[in-house]
């Protein structure tokens, strides 16, 4: 193993550890492949702090006289300090740390390595499959067929090698169709609502161009869609100024003399690089010490991120009343249909699927529309909020996505079986995990990879007995209608627990949930006699 | 009733504020006390009761063509817009409500009036529910440190303070008078509150007149009397509530401050709360923000910022906690400001609440409004605008106080006993008068009106009800409930109070209550255990009278909880919104009419909740006898047939 090479210093003695919500302590540092591992020396104490250094976002050192001092900031917004004796051991770890937390090479990474005792690799990779998916869906097979179009990833490298379409569209078209959408992602079904038939379909910007090329195939495709129904909707999440531009450099939109049938509507979302710096400033935002209120609501605003967490929500809300409300079905995409699309397509079906709102459902739909739809994990998710590399492909989508969520819990507290601990717990994994679901950007790579079979999978670990206690929801009480979540500026918060998280404050609301816990198992033990 | 121009309108319209599609047409009622609006719509009796004495503006806008529109603000932030077909009508509506709402003499005021079926003896019981001699014998007092001053008996030293006054055993008489002839209103150091474990103290007081150089020996000796009644101590802080420049100005018209030198052992501090006008504009700001139709979240956080109203209410906590850490070291602080009755009333309360759980629980709560507010003379009468007079003496005093105690529930959600609704509900009866606790500005006006002989208290009323006042998460014995709290006072603990301030706009609020679903749980929990209890006793008695031994006795439990049954109707709570009102960007395909669903109003069944979202804004319903309605708050009268009903139902 090469990782040996990174590391010149592999222990040092007597390191002081400062870390949020704890005293500092004293005791060894140790650096391997793939994690920092600090072990306290205090008489009868033995406290341990296991950081995989994938989690490292960025490092600072200072040195000061014969030793030094290390600040690692982590993806999980943690900032920890080393006080580190010794400026060559300083200067080693630190060496250590910038290289072996970067690297860019999926299968040298610590999930190729994790072997928990509990998990066999034998065991099924992922919850389900787009085959499965489809055999369940029985109300699906009249108008809806299963297609291999892109088995071996040719027509679309990053879609699955199944997925569903409608019926009457054989292979053929489908590949044209890819060819007259970015990326090749030509529109799928993605929801189908049960209670009326109703569907959401997903896909690229077409390649109309500048020149307004059509597309006999994808035509055919979307009105096969909407059958004999009178409209569907076209959600796009760019500004019609966004998509005009567009035309420009070879993308486009579905322009109303050719998809007669299909009414667009316009909201601009943010994505990519503005996502990115809006959570760079709201993280500065909440590490600012000065006690100036103004300042902080200021920076808030500033960041706009809360604007984003609005804007998400309430596209969502308008594709689920499109479906839900007004019996229509509806076709989602930007410009490569691989982040804000998804975005809002799950949203959208936590309001209206009740199936989703379940701990399994939850990790079956991010299986779905995240993991096997194909959105660029390894590149949106390479750096978080401290990293001073400047970004090419880093955008927090899924992030926002598990703030939108949460918003959802705060307004539906008993609607969703899973609990706050699973958002958190997900915004970590997504950063850097012992497992390998968030790897690779799609699922071509991760077939190159082997990451099925040479990784365990996290959504498969969190349905384990004893973690789907700890993130179920205690207050959980199904119910089959649409939760609508209120978009008011007053409604939606910030969200403490992910943000705020390594403070006092958010330690006192952890309580809470603990107490909320027992006081529903002391009911149920006392109504199970 | 000689004020009620016109008691009856039909066809009026009800505007839904957030979302102007959802309004209802009905006949808008005037009587002596409140306004009803009774929707017209058959099957749903749905009421909209106003309180005159709750409105706080009444506003005539230009006619259009769907009426004349009529703007109802009132002191609980609900805004009610209706719609006048006649503009003759609405003239006539605006004049009544205008005159109703602005009573000019203490007799026209609700509590004089609300008369509900309760006997004399009761009302006494009522008004001796909070005893504040038994929260001082609490404290431990009166003992060898502090004893009970007869000095202000006939109110002759101060006219503003109460009647009975604790002060340090060593100071006698003539230093008291001597003192309060050198603070303004006579108003000097007085205990607001006692620790018995470390003897620390916190009094009150108004500010010194000591101008630039004047001195006041009795002055000095008295603070030396707080000092020695502190014995393990050998400072004391004097902290003034004002900014310094505040203070300094002062001294130009012979008030000022303390000065270190003349008095032996004092730690002087400022810690610049600003005054009552910067409050009451900052409220208004912050009301304006509230009020924007679909603001975008930018639009928000800049109004609040603007208003700087969480910046004030940093101020006040900061305040509060500084004292608190002092007391809770062991030394005493004297607090003042101006004239003692507004900053010293809010600080001195927050840092009570901080340091003793007592005034976490819900007595506790009684008694401190009671204790640092009505008996100190906070001028209520004047503060929350009961009578028209001042417009300059208004200010958000007191809901600045509620609200740290509501922005400390946040941080703290298990240590205080009451929850959000009480402090909504004290808030609320603050300002309506239908109680006599805070009518007057101080004890002394009280007595002149006979407020307790002819009117009833709020205390004992919250008290009776308290079952949906209680926090379901509070256990006395819980770490967040010992103690001192220690509350963060980063800038992002302050949150907006949507509940408070926005408390009239349902649709912003969440649409399922942790805490309701808990309460439940925990009054079944309780039953259950107290039924097991019974049935074992009644067991282990048959076992000893006959020798049985009953194996299944625990059969008879009812195993399908009950609580299963209300999750359905909870989530029947909620509609979509209005997802396309201001957000969207102008499109060809997009109709750009303001608000105008781009969606077709809703066809299917399932909306039929529609009309119950909308109802629950009804502050009450149910037609009841005018004289004997006691509206607890909005949220315990609701609309019976709404879903939130159901809640509280099982």
């Amino acid at each position: 193993m090469e990782f040996s090479d990174h590391i010149k210093t592999a222990n040092v003695e007597d390191v002081v550890l400062r870390q949020p919500l704890h005293p500092p302590s004293r005791g060894t540092l140790c650096i391997t492949g793939h994690h920092l591992l600090f072990s306290e020396r205090e008489e009868g104490s033995s406290q341990q702090v296991l950081l995989l250094l994938r989690n490292i976002d960025a490092i600072e050192k200072r040195m000061s006289g014969s030793s030094g001092t290390i600040t690692i900031k982590c993806k999980d917004l943690r900032v920890l300090q080393l006080d580190i004796p010794g400026m060559e051991q300083c200067l080693n770890i630190s060496r250590s740390i910038e290289t072996l937390s970067c690297l860019d090479n999926v299968s040298e990474m610590y999930p190729f390595f994790y072997r928990p005792t509990d998990l066999s690799l034998q065991d099924q990779w992922g919850l389900s499959t787009p085959e499965k998916h489809y055999t369940q869906m029985k109300e699906l097979h009249e108008r809806w067929r299963l297609s291999s179009v892109n088995k071996s990833y040719s027509v679309c490298p990053s879609y699955p090698p199944a997925v569903i379409v409608p019926n009457c569209i054989d292979d053929e078209t489908l590949k044209k169709v890819a060819k007259f959408r970015q990326g090749g992602r030509f529109p799928v079904l993605c929801y189908y609502h049960r209670k009326n038939g109703m569907v959401i379909m997903r896909s690229s910007q077409p390649l109309t161009g500048a020149n307004r090329k059509r597309c006999k195939e994808d035509e055919l495709l979307l009105q096969a869609v909407i059958e004999d129904s009178d409209k569907g909707f076209i959600i796009d999440t760019r500004s019609s100024q966004q998509v005009h531009q567009a035309r420009m450099t070879g993308g486009g939109f579905e322009s109303k003399s050719f998809y007669n049938c299909w009414k667009r509507l316009h909201r601009q979302m943010e994505r990519g690089k503005a996502l990115q710096e809006s959570l760079i400033k709201l993280v500065e935002a909440c590490s600012d010490e000065s006690h100036n209120v103004d300042r902080w609501l200021s920076k808030l605003e500033n960041s706009k991120w809360l604007s984003h967490v609005q804007t998400a929500l309430s596209t969502a809300g308008l594709l689920a009343e499109c479906v839900e409300r007004d019996g229509h079905s509806a076709l989602v995409h930007g410009y490569e249909g691989t982040d804000c699309s998804l975005l809002i397509c799950t949203l959208a079906q936590l309001i209206m699927d009740p199936f989703c709102r379940t701990l399994e459902g939850f990790l079956a739909l991010l299986e779905r529309e995240w993991v096997q739809a194909g959105h660029p994990f390894q590149q949106r998710c390479a750096h978080s909020a401290y990293s001073h590399a400047r970004f090419q492909q880093e955008s927090p989508v899924f992030l926002l996505l598990l703030d939108c969520v949460w918003q959802l819990w705060r307004q539906f507290p008993l609607a969703l079986g899973f609990s706050e601990a699973l958002l958190l717990r997900l915004a970590n994994e997504v950063y850097a995990s012992d497992y390998g679901t968030f790897l690779c950007n799609n699922d071509q790579e991760r077939c190159a990879l082997g990451v099925k079979d040479r990784t365990h999978c996290l959504f498969r670990a969190l349905l384990r007995p004893a973690e789907r206690d700890y993130y179920s929801n205690p207050l959980y009480e199904p119910t089959e209608l649409a939760i609508w979540p209120s978009v008011h500026p007053q409604s939606l918060q910030l969200w403490r627990g992910f943000f705020l998280r390594w403070t006092q404050l958010t330690h006192h609301l952890e309580a809470v949930q603990e107490e909320i816990r027992s006081m529903v198992i002391e009911w149920g033990r006392v109504a199970q006699r | 009733m000689e004020h009620i121009r016109l008691p009856k309108v039909e066809n009026v319209r009800l505007l839904d504020r957030v979302s102007p599609r959802k309004s209802r047409v009905g006949t808008l009622y005037l009587t002596a006390t409140h306004s009803i609006f009774v929707e017209s719509e058959a099957g749903g009796r749905s009421e909209t009761w106003v309180l005159h004495s709750l409105v706080s503006s009444v506003d005539k806008q230009a006619a259009n063509a769907s009426g004349c529109p009529l703007l109802i603000r009132c002191k609980n932030f609900q805004i009610l817009h209706f719609s006048i077909p006649r503009e003759q009508d609405c003239h006539d509506v605006y004049l009544s409500m205008q005159r109703l709402s602005q009573p000019e003499c203490y007799e026209e005021l609700y509590c004089f009036s609300y008369k509900p079926s309760i006997d004399e003896e009761e009302r006494r019981r009522e008004w001796a529910f909070v005893d504040l001699k038994s929260d001082y014998r609490r404290m431990g007092l009166p003992n060898s440190l502090w004893k009970l001053s007869p000095v202000n008996q006939h109110y002759k030293v101060s006219d503003t303070y109460p009647a009975e006054l604790f002060v340090p055993e060593s100071a006698t008489p003539p230093v008291l008078v001597g003192s309060s002839k050198f603070r303004s209103r006579g108003r000097f150091p007085a205990l607001s509150y006692y620790s018995k474990e470390n003897h620390a103290a916190i009094c009150r007081s108004s500010q010194p007149l000591s101008g630039f150089s004047a001195r006041c020996l009795e002055d000095e000796q008295m603070l030396e009397a707080i000092l020695k009644s502190n014995p393990r101590s050998d400072f004391m802080y004097v902290v003034d509530t004002r900014p310094k420049l505040n203070a300094i100005a002062n001294r130009a018209a012979g008030k000022g401050y303390e000065n270190e030198d003349n008095y032996s052992n004092i730690k002087f501090q400022f810690m610049g709360i600003e005054n009552i006008h910067v409050m009451r504009n900052s409220q208004q700001k912050m009301l304006e923000v509230c009020e924007l139709r679909s603001p975008s979240m930018s639009d928000f956080l800049e109004g609040l910022e603007s208003s700087g109203w969480l910046k004030h209410i940093k101020a006040v906590l900061d305040t509060g906690v500084f004292i608190a850490k002092a007391v809770a070291e062991g030394v005493s602080v004297l607090v003042h400001c101006s004239d003692g009755w507004d900053r010293t009333a809010q600080v001195c309360s927050v840092a009570c609440v901080l340091l003793d759980p007592y005034y976490r629980t819900l007595k506790g709560l009684m008694v401190l409004i009671e204790k640092d507010w009505v008996s100190f003379g906070h001028k209520f009468t004047q503060r929350c605008n009961h009578l028209v007079r001042d417009s300059k003496e208004v200010s958000p005093i007191i809901d600045q106080f509620l609200e740290c105690v509501w922005q400390l529930m946040e941080q703290f959600p298990c240590a205080f006993e009451y929850n959000e609704r009480l402090l909504i509900t004290v808030h609320n009866h603050i300002y309506s008068c239908q109680f006599g606790n805070f009518i007057g500005n101080n004890q002394r006006e009280r007595k002149e009106l006979r407020v307790h002989e002819r009117t009833h208290s709020l205390w004992s009323y919250l008290w009776t009800n308290r079952a949906e006042l209680i926090n379901p998460l509070y256990r006395q014995n819980h770490s967040q409930s010992q103690g001192l709290l220690r509350p963060s006072t980063a800038p992002y603990c302050f949150k907006f109070w949507r509940g408070l301030y926005n408390h009239f706009d349902c649709g912003m609020h969440p649409r399922q209550s942790v805490e309701d679903y808990l309460r439940v749980i925990r009054e079944e929990t309780q039953q259950l255990e107290e039924q097991l209890d019974s049935h074992k006793q009644k067991i282990a008695q048959l076992e000893q009278e006959q020798g049985w031994s009953v194996a299944c006795a625990e059969a008879i439990f009812d195993k399908s909880p009950t609580v299963w049954v209300f999750g359905k109707d909870l989530a029947l709570a909620n509609t979509p919104q209005d997802y396309t009102g201001g957000f969207l960007t102008s499109s060809p395909c997009t109709p750009k009419a303001p608000g105008s669903p781009l969606i077709l109003p809703p066809q299917d069944s399932n909306q039929t909740v529609d009309s119950n979202l909308s109802n629950s804004s009804d502050q009450e319903s149910g037609i009841a006898d005018l004289s004997c309605r006691s509206p607890l708050s909005e949220d315990s009268t609701r609309d019976p047939d709404s879903d939130e009903a159901a809640y509280s139902a099982a």
